[in-house]
């Protein structure tokens, strides 16, 4: 184990480099450019044997990685935005191919208006796609998820996307402790897949036409995937605790155990909510936090022993879903609680923040803990769906 | 947060602010703290205001926050022509201090300050730069400013913290880590505090 600081871009390279991947395919874009830049290094100083592929597009990004992994070859890209807008057609080609690609993103705002800064509307947009979904706080996180993504992956025969917040982590230096090169290959092991295209012996074809006789088989071998990764996870997050003495799970419960109050977020500001609920705890308020660290499989069963028995639940959003009612983790969070009993259930309010990098500060998480309380004494939501932050927003919450 | 100390830089694009910052969380890591450094993204370019920030702490947990600091303990503005333009003791903590790389007295700044009743210093960094480095460069001077004034770091370790990563860094350039290590003394003694 090693103390050293960087930023989360860097964390990402140096997990690549101790993995040292087959193939890498990559195309800039900020915030995720260093990622590619960094990697190039290493391969120009003879530190890694990665093939890079310099593409012209992430179309051709996505496009290589999937080449290289039917081929049998462990193959990696990063990208932000626009450029995970591009290999849209591709991630669904991935998947279904079941391809176990790993994919860094560093989220930023998708254009419209044009925007470099973060928000997850990328890899949001994308939920449905079939790859696995992992977010980080901080840059120790998204350094540890990275070294867990392809022993969840390759198991699962899933691509998995590696996500952490642009700029906020991903330039930001911060104190981190690296394990030993040889501690993270004997974690990640080889790639050795059952069956790949350059296999002597078993001819194979990949990516074929699947007619209606066989379209739903496929999708339903990739539905079952999908919920079979949870067990995954859970194993190589504790084959991972034990290596490095840091446990991940599903979600991270902060402060939860006795908690009336829950925020439930991804991401970065998760510290920022965690500080706020610290000092409300100070001053008598049971507030907690709820932090989504796997988005995709959803972590409903999670969800529904973290927040059952709180009495009011804001789900903070970092991407508008355009839905008229919500965000995207809103939906999904307020459905998972439907089965727990009325006695328990919680008022639940959807936020939506951070868009286009608004920044979220301790006083915007403690105006949303005041609003939670006042809903819980009130016994009703009075405003369902509302945007933090905003000017001129009556009905929304500045902070 | 607790025994955290934020800092809030104030520069224009290409003057190295943000890499004065990142400077800042180097040291203070080799220090044995936890730290944060990371600059506010835009559109910016060449001569544009630009803001950077740091916060530090001692170990333990370190500090979760992830958000820029509104409520600074210490202000740095590389750039003195920023007075006119950009309200940079804004949210400023009265107990701390402002550094201003400016050859004019602490009460002739303080004027500019729109009433700020903390500490104000100021240091010539860009004629120190000239004299030891041979260019203006005001973001070596300006880091050590910030070190002596919000003791953030052991002054003395820091001074042999940087010695140690210049020469690793200049291995083939002896005389950039003199030039550097001179920039950096020269400041913490010219500072002036008003």
């Amino acid at each position: 184990m090693k103390r050293d600081r960087m930023s989360g871009n860097e964390a990402v390279a140096f997990a690549m480099k101790q993995i040292d991947p087959d193939v890498m395919g990559a195309f800039p874009i900020t915030p995720s450019t260093e990622i590619p830049q960094y990697y190039s290094k290493y391969i120009a100083d003879g530190e890694v044997h990665t093939e890079f592929v310099a593409v012209e597009s992430e179309h051709s990004a996505m496009s290589t990685c999937i080449g290289a992994s039917a081929a049998g070859a462990r193959a990696i890209t990063a990208t932000s935005s626009a450029g995970l807008a591009y290999m849209w057609e591709l991630l669904y080609v991935a998947a279904s191919s079941r391809l176990p690609i790993t994919m860094a993103v560093v989220n930023r705002a998708l254009t419209g208006p044009i925007n470099i800064n973060n928000d997850h509307s990328d890899s949001m947009g994308c939920r449905d796609a079939g790859w696995i979904q992992i977010y980080a706080e901080n840059n120790q996180e998204v350094y540890d998820n990275y070294i867990q993504a392809m022993p969840i992956a390759e198991h699962c025969r899933l691509p998995i996307m590696i996500c952490q917040d642009g700029f906020i982590t991903s330039h930001a230096v911060e104190n981190i402790e690296l394990l030993e090169d040889d501690q993270v290959r004997a974690f990640v092991g080889d790639y050795e897949p059952d069956h790949y295209l350059l296999k002597k012996g078993e001819p194979l074809a990949v990516g074929p036409y699947g007619i209606s006789a066989y379209y739903m088989e496929i999708k339903k071998a990739q539905a079952e995937a999908m919920k079979d990764s949870r067990r995954r996870i859970y194993e190589v997050a504790d084959a991972f605790a034990e290596l490095s003495g840091r446990r991940y799970g599903m979600i991270e419960e902060y402060m939860m155990d006795d908690a009336e109050f829950a925020i439930v977020l991804i991401g970065s500001s998760a510290g920022t909510a965690k500080a706020a609920a610290r000092q409300l705890r100070d001053a008598g308020v049971k507030a907690g936090v709820v932090k989504i660290r796997v988005f995709r499989p959803f972590p409903w069963e999670e969800l529904q022993a973290a927040l059952s028995g709180v009495k009011a639940v804001a789900v903070m959003d970092k991407s508008e879903g355009f839905s008229g009612w919500g965000g995207p983790l809103f939906a999904e969070t307020r459905a998972a609680m439907y089965d727990v009993s009325e006695a328990h259930r919680p008022l639940m309010m959807s936020f939506v923040y951070g868009l286009g990098g608004r920044d979220v500060t301790i006083s915007t998480f403690d105006e949303i803990y005041g609003d939670l309380a006042r809903t819980a004494e009130a016994g009703k939501v009075e405003n369902i769906y509302r945007h933090v932050g905003v000017r001129g927003d009556e009905e929304g919450i500045q902070g | 947060m607790g025994n955290t100390v934020e800092i809030r830089w104030h520069g224009r694009g290409g003057q190295g602010a943000k890499t004065a910052c990142l400077l800042l969380a180097d040291a203070a890591f080799s220090s044995g703290k936890q730290v944060q450094g990371f600059p506010e993204y835009g559109p910016e370019r060449m001569g544009a205001p630009i803001t950077a920030y740091n916060r530090i702490c001692d170990g333990g947990a370190g500090n979760s926050v992830h958000s820029n600091i509104y409520n600074p303990d210490f202000v740095i503005v590389v750039d003195e022509t920023l007075l006119r333009s950009v309200d940079v003791t804004s949210g400023l903590s009265e107990e701390g201090a402002i550094i201003v790389n400016s050859r004019k007295s602490p009460a002739e700044v303080r004027e500019q300050l729109h009433g700020y009743k903390g500490k104000v210093c100021t240091v010539d960094a860009g004629t120190i730069s000239r004299e030891t480095l041979g260019r203006n460069i005001p973001n070596t001077p300006m880091l050590a400013a910030a070190v002596k004034v919000s003791k953030v770091i052991d002054k003395d370790r820091f001074l042999e913290d940087m010695e140690g990563s210049l020469r690793h860094k200049f291995a083939s350039k002896p005389q950039v880590v003199e030039g550097n290590m001179r920039a950096l003394r020269m400041s913490m003694t010219q500072l002036k505090v008003g």
